[in-house]
């Protein structure tokens, strides 16, 4: 049986990674979890210089679902990379930055910085909602998408996952952009944008007003735009949107997505990311998969 | 410290000790290494509530394998807990947070104080104190006369009541009590309400002394992941370079001089 996917040349024992915000760097889910037994960890966002976040409250349960606002909080990379890749190479996995920034500058300062460190790709999160300056535009409109990417590509040394917001009118513009700039792979989807508000004191949950929704209760749009955007490009997709379990990481594969990865479920149980590679395992088992390629955009039409 | 876990919890018993306020015992292993200070993810089991309840350590029972906490019904999640009966099985997250620094405790004049909610925790370190040699003055800071755990709490130190309507002990609060009975303290180890945090910051920094207080903040992952819980320190702290402390891991008990409040 192989549960092995290649993503741009780069080989991961399984399909299953984590989502980037929601794992810090690995450390404070190695309690729970054998990072050895993931395909990757996708670490959370890091700037070219450490960013504070947004003000408290920063998350609010929804039904079925959290709203964040972290903000993008960072270390830096300097501290990223004495830190939390050294860590990071003591495991038998994948790793994956996932990178921020507020201007192409930004972005392209820790992009050519990661150029010589023993990461596997590159994640550039274009997508977060959180974040008042520069950030979502870049993936929020197909020629700035388009241009921030290829000016990544020039620089990259690493493989480059293009990290799409769902947060659009149409998904495939966005995804068919950044295949044209030259992107390895995409990931998606990041969080939808929602607000939530205190009926009884009568304000904001969040301080930031607006957060991104993620969770189980986004995971049919999630599914829905894995779908079309894999329809749309050649190049391979990864995964993610409320995925608590096997059953939904292979309706993720299903769908189209060459990889999945985990994010608001590791919070309400740490253990989600090694359950999904298992129950995989035992699905393929079950069903007689010998290739989980045979999975990968395996629904009938 | 040991590994941090999720697992299985069986309800030993759960009783109303005042209104809203519910006194619940469970049998499981993470009592093994709890202590004061430090604090449980309790998972609501409606499919909806997924986050774990960030619920403080009111008392440890080594030799029974079971925990206590005693909390406020605040809304949906912290409701259905108190529906539950003796036999539920129950899923939490734990131990998290550093807990209260009791060796900091020895030989010097320790006052505990408790805010409503933030009372039951210092059970647990009254009794964590005693065993440690150190008797607590132990002050609890209700509403009115719908005291909880005062007999407990007595069973471990010199208890002084305040309520802020005056109908048991001193009228006002924590502070009130230390004015008015001219309490001295060296230490002070605090749980409750920003606004009273805010006034032993004020009162420890003019008496020149240490205060060891538990902040409260919204949660996500109670494990250090999502950077959800942070508040603002007077230093540069390791993790985050940014002067943002993570309640849940680096707290939730600080120094009252280390974090702006
Ligand atoms: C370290 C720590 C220790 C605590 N110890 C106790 C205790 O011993 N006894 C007790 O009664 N309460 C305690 N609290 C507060 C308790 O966590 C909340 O009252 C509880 O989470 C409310 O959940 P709910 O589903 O009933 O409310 P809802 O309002 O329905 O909850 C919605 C979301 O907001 C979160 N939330 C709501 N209020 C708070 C709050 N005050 N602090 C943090 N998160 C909140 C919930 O966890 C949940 O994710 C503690 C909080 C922290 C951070
Ligand atoms: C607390 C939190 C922090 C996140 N931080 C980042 C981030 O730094 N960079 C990023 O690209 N996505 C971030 N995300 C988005 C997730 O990686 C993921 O795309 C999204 O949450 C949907 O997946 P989920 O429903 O499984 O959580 C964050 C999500 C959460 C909940
Ligand atoms: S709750 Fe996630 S970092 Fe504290």
């Amino acid at each position: 049986m192989n549960t092995k996917v290649t993503i741009a040349g780069v080989e991961f024992k399984n399909p299953v990674m984590t989502a980037s915000g929601t794992f810090g760097s690995g450390m404070e889910y190695s309690d729970f979890v054998d990072l050895n037994k993931l395909g990757a960890v996708v670490t959370k966002g890091v700037a070219n210089v450490p960013w504070p976040g947004n003000p408290v409250p920063r998350v609010a349960e929804t039904h079925g679902g959290m709203l964040n606002a972290i903000g993008l909080q960072n270390p830096g990379i300097d501290v990223f990379i004495e830190r939390d890749i050294p860590f990071l190479k003591q495991f038998d996995t994948k790793i994956i930055v996932n990178v921020c920034g507020k201007s192409v500058e930004d972005y392209l300062e820790v992009v050519e910085r990661l150029g010589d460190t023993d990461v596997a790709m590159l994640e550039i999160n274009v997508s977060c909602p959180n974040v008042k300056e520069g950030a979502i535009a870049f993936g929020q409109k197909a020629d700035c998408l388009y241009d921030i990417t290829s000016q990544i590509k020039k620089k990259a040394k690493q493989p480059v996952i293009m990290k799409l917001s769902p947060n659009v009118t149409d998904i495939t513009e966005m995804a068919k952009a950044a295949e044209a700039a030259g992107a390895d792979a995409i990931s998606l989807i990041n969080t939808i944008t929602g607000m939530k508000i205190d009926i009884h004191r009568r304000s904001f949950a969040l301080a930031n007003k607006t957060g991104g929704l993620s969770g189980p209760a986004i995971k049919p749009v999630a599914v829905r735009m894995v779908y079309q955007a894999s329809h749309a490009v050649k190049i391979p997709v990864i995964g993610m949107g409320g995925i608590s379990n096997a059953e939904d990481a292979i309706e993720f594969l299903l769908a189209g997505a060459s990889a999945v990865a985990v994010g608001a479920m590791n919070f309400v149980n740490p253990y989600t990311t090694v359950e999904v590679v298992e129950g995989i395992e035992a699905y393929m088992k079950k069903y007689g998969v010998e290739d989980i390629q045979e999975l990968i955009g395996g629904v009938q039409e | 410290m040991s590994k941090k876990a999720k697992i299985k919890a069986k309800v030993l018993s759960q009783k109303m000790i005042a209104p809203d306020i519910y006194d619940m015992w469970f049998s499981t292993e993470l009592s093994k290494d709890a202590h004061a200070g430090q604090f449980i993810g309790v998972y609501p089991l409606d499919g909806a509530h997924l986050l774990p309840r960030p619920i403080s350590i009111c008392e440890v029972d080594r030799e029974q394998s079971s925990l206590r906490i005693v909390y406020r019904v605040a809304g949906q999640g912290t409701a259905e807990f108190s529906t539950w009966k003796e036999g539920q099985e129950a899923e939490l997250l734990g131990v998290l947070g550093n807990g209260f620094p009791v060796d900091e405790g020895k030989g010097k004049k320790v006052v505990l104080m408790g805010g409503g909610i933030g009372i039951p925790p210092m059970l647990q370190l009254a009794k964590e104190l005693a065993a440690a040699g150190t008797e607590a003055t132990i002050i609890p800071g209700y509403r009115d006369d719908k005291l909880f755990l005062k007999e407990d709490l007595e069973k471990y130190g010199r208890v002084l009541v305040a309520t802020e309507d005056g109908s048991v002990g001193t009228k006002g609060n924590v502070l009130t009590v230390m004015n008015e009975l001219q309490i001295e303290a060296e230490v002070i180890m605090a749980c409750g309400p920003m606004p009273m945090l805010r006034a032993i910051k004020a009162y420890a920094q003019e008496k020149g002394i240490t205060a060891y207080i538990s902040l409260e903040e919204r949660m996500a992952c109670g494990v250090g992941a999502c950077l959800g819980c942070v508040c603002k320190t007077t230093h540069k702290d390791h993790h985050s370079h940014v002067n943002n402390a993570r309640i849940c891991t680096d707290g939730p008990v600080f120094d009252a001089r280390e974090v702006e409040i």
